[in-house]
């Protein structure tokens, strides 16, 4: 059926491919330590964009996953040696879980506000137990938590099956975009689907989709454990990026500036959240090598700028301006096509 | 015996604590339906006003009483003014608006006073109760915050501000047509809010070393505290702060600190999984 | 005799302290079509509720059947994969999708995502949406609006179809519309119509089962019940004659 797409484009296959190949081609021209931060970032901000701007579930403790994968991956890569399970541990661990605690809300029938509460007091939770686990006491297996200094020099990415061919430096950017770009094309997969369709309908009316016989809880459980999932792998990515695990990857902080990202980019779109994480990013780098503007500062002003004049965001707002234009340019052409049609008609002879 | 004595009162500060914080977020949420985020950035400017006033010579009670409440409520005027009175009705953009506004206020305090800390002594002196030493403070603010929840329970309940206060909040159109501006309303309860928390903040700041990114803590607390209670200003807030003050004092003496803390969080998980509407939206449903 | 389509037995819901619905026994036969009416509060939507599952924090006793099969305490979504179409008392539509998303949703889930849109396409020329079919549903007039929601009703193919005040807010156009469209959807399907419109429901012409504080009052046809006393009694005051 043409036209009922839900508000999802078709994939431009030549666009994608372009931005596919200019990644790759990256390490030609640039360093690759900041893009792969960033492409982390992207990551992080894609599971959550993913989540409020189609599912309309906003998760104010979403650093708890990206925070449960960074962990795990940690304590299991210390406990197994080689990296391949851990990496697997990374994104099964926080998905369960994201899934035991969004069955637990969802099945409830929390929403809106007091979702947001429960979200954030996980993070607050895991934030505050991992800041006390200081001390030989607190440890799995052989991995000491660290209490607020974390967990450092945990073997990183190795070749699987392979545990002295390390991945770092460009090998290691090329892991991180690739698992971006098939994250990117799983989540236009999804939207694409019956099941994504249905997961625009609750968000625009849950109450009603019940009606037409669907089992909301579960749809929701469902999309909130998958986003669990990628932020875990985006966690993961950055415990092997800073090559240490602090309490910090769980706290507010964290939460705070992933929901800047998607919400600057533009709700409603993949590639809005990414586009915020990036820019946003980058000015967070930016600022790190002065101290005259605090990072928090700006990041505050951004937010509250953003929310009052755009609150939809940056990408809905230029299409939409994009969109008003061409709209403006096509009734000009109009206005001047009857103009020229009246003086023709007024000069024809009678 | 002395240990019973001890717990009990630790018990009934826990209590005290979370009532004084939440106070302010709980007028503010029960009247407006506002989730101010950076509340505890305000308990936060209170705790510094204070403290600088203090360093300045200004006699600290006078300090934490009158000047830090009339300064943050000031700046809570302002806050409404230019940011959250554009946003009533949308809950969740009031939320991320009011958390942006507390990562500026820690951005602000931080560039003007620096990441250090800085701090006040208490001016009451410690006792003790047979071997227990106890800070004497304490007391000073256990009987603030209960002046403060009778003093506001009886300003609800007895005068005509409180009526017109409860009238909005339970519908601005009613208000409205009695010839109250329902706009100037909450313009007042959203900088009464901020004056409480700054008072808060004040009374609180000779306990501990202040630093911008304080706020974090009382955040938090305040926030599950007012939520759970649900919508009743005075027996919501009382209710919760009981329940949670109780389950962490309690968890904190039989295991850690921090244990007593996490426990208070999973309560709070518990509670609104079971209460939705928060503690008041089940029992107590007719009360302030 | 066949099985009942929709039975209550010894139905009784309380809210609190207030007893909504009052031992109902209530029986409804394959094709039917039922108007449920009465004066506000008289309970007609907590019994409505009672078979869509939509109540919540309310005690009841009793049992409520369809098909043979107790649905009590079933949630919404259960009931509704029997066969169930409902349009609740508040609009209920999906706002910010186009017409044709809207039935695609509602058709998918019984017929599949290929026989989706074929059902949407049926739907749209039954109820004459097709014009606007890719406006957003949010932009549309009142009654176009209860129209898509008839539609997304019907789209799921139902047999029994519940309308709580379809004719709410309608013209005397529009009214005359649905009474053919409810004709229609009775040529296949139970129907239950919970209203307020007398007209309407005269001139849809089932039989009227009256509610009168939680209880029913009087079952009939329509003349039958509207000229009986006690009906005129609760609904003019016991002057009228």
């Amino acid at each position: 059926m043409t036209g009922a797409n839900f508000g999802i484009g078709r994939l431009r296959w030549n666009w994608f491919a372009a931005a596919a190949l200019a990644l790759l081609l990256l390490p030609l021209v640039a360093e690759t330590n900041t893009p792969t931060l960033l492409a982390i970032w992207c990551l992080f901000a894609l599971s959550l964009g993913l989540m409020w701007g189609y599912a309309g579930i906003l998760s104010f403790g979403h650093a708890a996953y990206f925070g449960l994968g960074a962990y795990t991956y940690a304590i299991a890569s210390f406990n197994i040696g080689e990296s391949t399970a851990p990496l697997l541990l990374a994104i099964l661990v926080p998905a369960v879980i994201a899934a035991i605690i969004g069955a637990l809300m969802f099945y409830g029938r929390i929403s809106d506000v007091y979702l947001g509460v429960m979200t954030l007091v996980v993070t607050l939770i895991l934030n505050r137990f991992m800041n006390a686990t200081a001390g030989d006491a607190y440890r799995i297996g052989n991995a000491r938590l660290g209490g607020f200094n974390g967990i450092p020099a945990f073997p990183t990415l190795n070749l699987p099956g392979d545990t002295d061919t390390a991945i770092y430096g460009v090998p290691y950017y090329y892991v991180v975009v690739v698992a971006l770009l098939l994250a990117y094309l799983l989540a236009r997969g999804i939207l694409a689907s019956a099941f994504g369709r249905t997961l625009i309908g609750i968000r625009e009316n849950e109450a009603r989709m019940e009606l037409l016989g669907y089992n909301v809880p579960a749809y929701k459980t469902a999309i909130f454990a998958l986003s669990g999932a990628m932020a875990g792998l985006a966690g993961c990515f950055f415990a092997n990026w800073a090559e240490i695990v602090t309490p910090g990857v769980f706290s507010l902080g964290q939460s705070a500036e992933v929901i800047i990202w998607v919400i600057v980019g533009g709700l409603g779109t993949l590639i809005g959240p990414m586009i915020g994480a990036v820019v946003l990013g980058m000015l967070k780098i930016a600022l790190g090598y002065q101290t005259l503007v605090d990072n928090s500062l700006v990041s505050g002003a951004i937010l509250i700028l953003v929310v009052l004049l755009i609150p939809r965001g940056f990408v809905p707002a230029f299409t939409l301006w994009r969109r008003r234009l061409a709209q403006a340019q096509a009734q000009r052409r109009q206005t001047r096509g009857t103009r020229r049609r009246r003086v023709a008609t007024q000069d024809a002879p009678t | 015996m002395d240990y019973v004595a001890v717990v009990f009162l630790e018990i009934v500060y826990m209590i005290a604590f979370l009532a004084l914080i939440s106070a302010g977020l709980a007028i503010v949420f029960g009247m407006m339906r506002v989730i101010n985020l950076a509340h505890g950035e305000f308990v936060m400017l209170g705790g510094y006003t204070t403290i600088a006033c203090a360093k300045a010579g200004i006699n600290i009670y006078v300090a934490m009483l009158v000047v830090a409440p009339i300064v943050v409520g000031i700046v809570g005027l302002v806050v409404e003014r230019l940011i959250v009175r554009f946003l009533y009705g949308r809950i969740i953009d009031t939320m991320l608006a009011t958390w942006g506004l507390s990562l500026l206020l820690i951005g602000l305090v931080t560039l003007i006073f620096g990441n250090t800390a800085v701090s006040v002594p208490a001016p009451i002196p410690g006792y003790q109760i047979g071997r227990y030493q106890m800070g004497g403070y304490n007391l000073f603010i256990i009987a603030v915050a209960a002046l403060l929840i009778l003093g506001l329970w009886m300003a609800l309940r007895y005068t005509r501000i409180g009526l017109i206060a409860r009238g909005a909040m339970q519908s601005a159109e009613v208000v409205a047509s009695l010839g109250y501006n329902p706009s100037i309303v909450y313009m007042l309860t959203f900088t009464a809010g901020a004056a409480l928390s700054g008072l808060a903040g004040g009374v609180l700041a000779p306990l501990t070393g202040l630093l911008p990114s304080v706020g974090g803590t009382y955040i938090a607390k305040a926030f599950i505290t007012v939520i759970t209670g649900g919508a009743a200003v005075i027996s919501g807030t009382l209710s919760a702060a009981a329940v949670f003050g109780a389950v962490n004092q309690a968890v904190s003496f039989a295991a850690t600190p921090v244990l007593g803390d996490i426990a208070m969080l999973a309560l709070a998980l518990v509670l609104l999984r079971l209460m939705p509407q928060g503690i008041t939206g089940r029992f107590f449903r007719n009360s302030t | 005799m066949s099985e009942p389509v929709v039975e209550t037995q010894d139905l009784s819901v309380r809210f609190g302290g207030v007893l909504a619905v009052n031992n109902v026994t209530f029986t409804l036969r394959e094709r039917e079509l039922r108007c449920l009416i009465g004066p506000n509060g008289a309970g007609k939507s907590t019994f409505f509720k009672s078979v869509t599952g939509q109540l919540r924090g309310a005690q009841s006793s009793g049992r409520v059947m369809i098909r043979g099969q107790d649905i009590t305490g079933w949630r919404t979504h259960h009931i509704v994969r029997l066969g169930v179409g409902v349009k609740t008392q508040v609009p209920s539509v999906l706002n910010g999708l186009s017409v044709q998303e809207n039935l695609w949703l509602a058709a998918r889930r019984t017929l599949g995502r290929d026989g989706a849109d074929a059902a949407v396409d049926e739907v749209l020329a039954d109820l004459d949406l097709g014009a606007i079919a890719r406006r957003p549903v949010g932009e549309l007039a009142h009654g176009q609006r209860q129209l898509v929601e008839i539609g997304l009703v019907l789209a799921g193919k139902p047999w029994l179809v519940l309308l709580d005040e379809p004719a709410a807010g309608t013209t005397s156009a529009e009214t005359e519309r649905l009474v053919a469209i409810v004709k229609r959807i009775n040529q296949s399907a139970t129907v239950i119509v919970v209203d307020h419109d007398m007209h309407f429901v005269r001139m849809l012409g089932g039989r009227i089962t009256v509610f009168h504080q939680g209880a029913i009052l009087v079952e009939g046809g329509a003349d039958e019940v509207l000229s009986d006393a006690r009906v005129r009694e609760v609904y003019l005051g016991s002057r009228a004659r």
